[in-house]
């Protein structure tokens, strides 16, 4: 008895010290200040793009550019930098750990009569233009890996402002190739693409 | 003795069958093109094989083609527009480049020589250099220098090792026959590592994928 005791009270103690403020509805306060933003299970809300179903390295590492202000476009400026100011690296690697975890659902908001277009040059590029394939590194669908995103399924509005903040020259010193590649897409071909992924499940 | 005659064998056949590739570009094709397309093309290729040619892990792993032989680069390219190697980003890529363009972009690339990206298991790699050097005799793999030399450098058709990411090494020889040679009435010189690829088991590949790997 006083053994099975013992034991239930290491487990808790093991729970408390890696979930370190849990809330009323067993949400750690961490994911909560996320979740104000980002929407409830993280499927994004208004500016802020759905975190759920993320890879897991992207997502700490995009925390880590906020930190540096490396990613430095208005939004995030205005919220990331000061949201991400105080998070501690290990916070910083649940959070993107516990995200990737739920399951995400395809926005769904982009034109549907462009998708069709942005579905070719996603997959195969233009090669006529000297535009590379996304599926190379995103996967054919969208999918991502490790630090590479997931895109399928994010918002229509937040790929394309994303995709043309890389043309205005804003988070430059993100890793090549991206900023490379996006500051040459034209806003045909933007507005294409993050209406084709938008759907994409 | 069997062995012995696969590497005899080997050598003659890839000069059969590498005198017997369709012709390459003439050079007076050269000026088909002006400077500026030929940078544009060089930068498109760069923005997935690497800035300096050392290859990119993206999705798939993503061939670095610094130092790579001129030849076997215009090879490659051919085979993707002609569906005997299978491979629809390449095909998309490969499709629309002239045969001066070819020629021109596998010159650039044969002559660049970045540091190679590395990261296979250092563990691997003492395994992976004796069957690189000796083969495997119990299982008919021949030595991989025989053909592709004591550096892994490769010499006209057959390709550069040195350098290239493990895992890009490793799908290659796990997909061999279902990317390679896929026009069964025109064999190519693809088809020499068939057997080969074959008889190598799993480990095996990744012993010699991360041995190349690190190869300067």
């Amino acid at each position: 008895m006083v053994k099975f005791v013992i034991l239930k009270a290491a487990v808790l103690a093991l729970i408390v010290s890696a979930v370190p403020a849990l809330a009323g509805n067993m949400e750690p306060a961490s994911v909560r200040n996320c979740t104000w933003c980002h929407g409830e299970s993280a499927q994004g809300y208004a500016p802020a793009p759905r975190l759920a179903g993320q890879r897991p390295r992207y997502s700490e590492s995009q925390l880590l550019s906020f930190r540096k202000h490396t990613r430095d476009n208005p939004f995030s400026k205005q919220y990331m930098w000061g949201a991400a100011a105080n998070l501690s690296p290990s916070t910083a690697h649940y959070l993107a750990f516990y995200f990737s975890k739920q399951l995400p659902k395809a926005a769904n908001d982009g034109d549907k009569g462009l998708a069709a277009a942005g579905k070719t040059l996603f997959e195969d590029g233009d090669p006529a233009s000297n535009t590379v394939s996304c599926a190379v590194c995103h996967g054919p669908n969208a999918e991502g890996i490790g630090e590479i995103p997931r895109l399928g399924g994010l918002s229509y509005y937040y790929l394309k402002r994303k995709l043309t903040q890389w043309g205005e020259g804003y988070h430059a010193a993100a890793k090549a190739p991206m900023p490379r590649i996006a500051s040459k897409l034209s806003s045909n071909e933007i507005e294409a693409l993050a209406s084709y992924l938008s759907f994409v499940k | 003795m069997k062995v012995s005659s696969i590497r005899l064998a080997l050598p003659t056949a890839i000069l059969v069958i590498a005198f017997s590739a369709a012709g390459r570009a003439q050079d007076t094709d050269a000026a088909k093109f002006s400077r500026q397309s030929l940078q544009a093309k060089i930068e498109y290729c760069t923005t997935c094989h690497g800035l300096s040619g050392q290859g990119y892990h993206g999705f798939y792993p993503i061939p670095r083609l610094g130092g790579q032989q001129t030849q076997y680069i215009e090879n490659q390219l051919q085979a993707f527009i002609e569906h005997r190697r299978e491979n629809r980003y390449m095909y998309s890529v490969a499709h629309v480049l002239s045969p001066a363009m070819r020629t021109a972009l596998a010159k650039h690339f044969s002559k660049l020589n970045p540091k190679p990206l590395g990261g296979a298991p250092k563990g691997l790699v003492v395994t992976g250099k004796k069957i690189y050097e000796d083969g495997i005799p119990e299982t008919n793999v021949p030595a991989c220098m025989a053909c592709h030399g004591a550096e892994a450098k490769g010499q006209e058709a057959i390709p550069r090792l040195a350098g290239q990411l493990n895992d890009y090494i490793i799908n290659k020889l796990a997909n061999w026959n279902k990317e390679r040679g896929q026009i069964p009435s025109r064999p190519d010189i693809s088809a020499i590592m068939l057997p080969t690829s074959h008889n190598l088991t799993k480990a095996q590949v990744a012993a010699v994928a991360a041995y190349v790997g690190y190869l300067k």
